[in-house]
């Protein structure tokens, strides 16, 4: 049922006072109608001018909070000399003059608070820097303690990982490591062809491909993909209390969390990264036959002696690498989360932002360490 | 007080509630029917899983009937989230459901701030208003919802429920969580809100003390509809056996002991109550 919108007119009495006649509804739907609030807030701007105005609130037909709000404001928190109204309404401005507080300003920082703050920031990063640290000593003590016990450990937790973090990734890194491959053989294509240099489209992906851009962009797509997902999974778990009822029954969760995901990332992060690296190489491949002409054929034969069998196994090392910073840092954002939803969030954007800058850096320094070795 | 007069402010009819899990339906409503007047304060008692919370969901239009029809306020109950749906209903979530990214005050103006026509101070007065008409301390403005205790949590969903004066408002188990202590300021606090500001309360609750203490009438709903209503008395007096159990088990004896003559004289079940 729609409400009748608030209206307020002004009478002049024979005696020269005057008098504003409230009426329709005063509450918040129908005055925060565009039109009405125009008209109403106009109309209380104009009875400032008029001086000592009579008050006359009896026929409105509902008088809310915010209405009650609205009069109190403008009448300056106190009451007119002179109102009318009935016992409801009273009540009501009554309960709004009650209640009416100055709005408490949140604190403002102050230039020492903004220094001291810096401060913080650089404790966090020591902070961070000690939490993985110790996230990669609890890792080699679980390592051990599998070792000794292998029947023991929790392997059923480490097949289900593989298959949410390798096998669900199977098609999105195909198609990524395809177009890439396209992209790149048709990119050289033209700048080989100015020197004749055709046949060196096989060196060039293979050795780009095998030994960079396959396991980096595995790398990439997997941060983005369980790293955020092993952050959520921890995150809602301490968010919920589980991570507490863990504890609670003495089950050790870096052995139970964090070290079957970084097993699962270790074993397959490399196996994805073959086959990003294979799809890459077939769509280049392809690529290569359709503009420069080379055939599968020729691109079969030659790859093995343009490419060093090393850069196979270095691309490999790389991707074990991979996983597991993927994997302890998944970990350590999430075990950080605080027990509120928007920490939640944050976490899970920290922990993937760091997780592909830490492997884009991590990379850089494999390929300052092996420059020599495969090219 | 003035009695006011009788409109139906929620009507079901035939209400079935049909959730389909792994191939079957699950059938929590069957032919439920209840009607809410302006002015009442129905307290909405069953076991767990009895589907208490379903139905006031399908008030709000959260849940759609699989049969039959929720008419809340005039109209089909599942229009109501449409916009301007602050002003017609307040619903108190179990856990509250505060907005974590906003600030309490933030949450609490809400609604008035989505309007974008009143002006920011208005709008801040207002929020303020709730905010203390709750009993919130003035500083608890600023503070984030993760912030806040469990009571502080559920009067600061009570303020943004109540933010735009709607008639009808819902509550769902609004002193579960909360310690003696503060179920009974809560429960004080509801009960003025419903005297003085006219308030149609709909309330799902497992706490004897409160339903006892603020219900004008209570709907039991068991076998999937509902088995009993009308006031305290009469709803113990039926011989379902879920009403034996809940109201004249230990804890139900122990409950009612607390009010004089607690099977008797439906109004004097009002009169005892605190104010």
């Amino acid at each position: 049922m729609p409400e009748a919108a608030p209206t307020l007119t002004l009478q002049t009495t024979p005696e020269g006072a005057h008098c504003a006649m409230l009426g329709g509804s005063w509450s918040a739907a129908p005055l925060a109608e565009p039109a009405s609030w125009r008209r109403i807030s106009q109309g209380l701007a104009d009875l400032v001018t008029k001086g000592s105005v009579r008050w006359d609130l009896r026929a409105i037909s509902r008088l809310d909070h915010a209405g009650a709000q609205v009069l109190w404001n403008h009448w300056g928190h106190q009451w007119p000399a002179q109102v009318q109204l009935n016992a409801g309404q009273r009540t009501m401005l009554e309960r709004v003059a009650h209640f009416t507080a100055p709005a408490v300003k949140p604190a403002r920082r102050s230039a020492r608070q903004a220094f001291l703050h810096l401060g913080k920031l650089l404790w966090l990063v020591w902070d961070h820097a000690l939490g993985m640290l110790a996230l990669v000593g609890q890792l080699l003590l679980d390592g051990l303690r599998l070792l000794r016990a292998p029947g023991r450990g929790p392997w059923r937790d480490v097949s289900g990982h593989i298959y949410h973090i390798g096998a669900t990734a199977l098609p999105v890194t195909a198609l990524v490591g395809f177009t890439i491959g396209v992209v790149l053989a048709y990119l050289m294509s033209r700048q080989l062809r100015q020197f004749g240099a055709d046949t060196f489209i096989v060196n060039i992906l293979g050795l780009a491909i095998i030994r960079e851009l396959g396991p980096m962009l595995a790398a990439i797509l997997i941060a983005g993909r369980s790293g955020s997902a092993i952050t959520a999974q921890i995150g809602v778990m301490r968010v919920t209390e589980e991570l507490d009822a863990m504890r609670v029954m003495g089950i050790a969760r870096g052995y139970r969390l964090v070290l079957p995901r970084a097993i699962a990332m270790a074993v397959a992060m490399p196996l994805i990264s073959v086959w990003t690296t294979l799809a890459a190489l077939l769509g280049g491949m392809l690529a290569a036959d359709v503009v420069l002409g080379v055939t599968p054929a020729y691109f079969f034969a030659t790859l093995p002696d343009a490419v060093e069998i090393s850069n196979l196994w270095l691309g490999l090392g790389k991707s074990v690498v991979f996983g597991l910073l993927i994997a302890l840092i998944g970990c350590h954002y999430g075990l950080r989360v605080k027990p509120n939803t928007e920490s939640l969030g944050q976490g899970t954007t920290t922990s993937v932002v760091t997780a592909i800058t830490v492997v884009l850096l991590v990379d850089a320094v494999f390929a300052v360490l092996f420059k020599s070795v495969g090219i | 007080m003035k009695q006011p007069v009788r409109q139906p402010v929620v009507e079901i009819d035939k209400l079935w509630s049909v959730f389909h899990e792994a191939g079957r339906d699950i059938v929590i409503h069957q032919d439920l029917s209840l009607r809410i007047d302006t002015g009442e304060l129905v307290s909405i008692v069953g076991g767990s899983g009895s589907g208490k919370t379903v139905l006031l969901r399908q008030m709000l239009g959260l849940e759609l009937p699989a049969r039959g029809r929720v008419t809340v306020l005039g109209e089909a109950a599942s229009g109501m989230g449409r916009e301007g749906a602050a002003s017609r209903v307040g619903m108190l979530f179990q856990h509250g459901a505060l907005f974590s990214a906003f600030s309490v005050l933030d949450n609490i103006a809400f609604a008035l701030r989505e309007l974008n026509t009143l002006p920011r101070d208005l709008i801040v007065d207002v929020a303020m208003v709730k905010l203390r008409m709750v009993g919130l301390e003035p500083s608890a403005a600023h503070k984030m919802p993760a912030d806040l205790s469990g009571g502080m949590i559920k009067r600061a969903a009570l303020a943004r429920a109540l933010i735009m004066d709607p008639p009808l408002l819902l509550l769902d188990e609004p002193t579960a969580g909360l310690d003696p202590g503060s179920a009974d300021e809560f429960c004080a606090l509801l009960q003025s809100l419903h005297q003085e500001l006219g308030l149609t309360v709909v309330m799902v609750t497992h706490d004897l003390d409160t339903l006892l203490e603020l219900s004008t009438r209570i709907a039991v709903v068991a076998d999937r509809h509902i088995v009993a209503d009308g006031s305290a008395a009469e709803v113990m007096a039926q011989p379902h056996p879920f009403i034996r159990e809940f109201f004249l088990g230990e804890r139900g004896r122990r409950a009612s002991a607390l009010l004089q003559e607690p099977l008797y004289g439906p109004s004097s079940l009002l009169a005892n109550t605190k104010t």
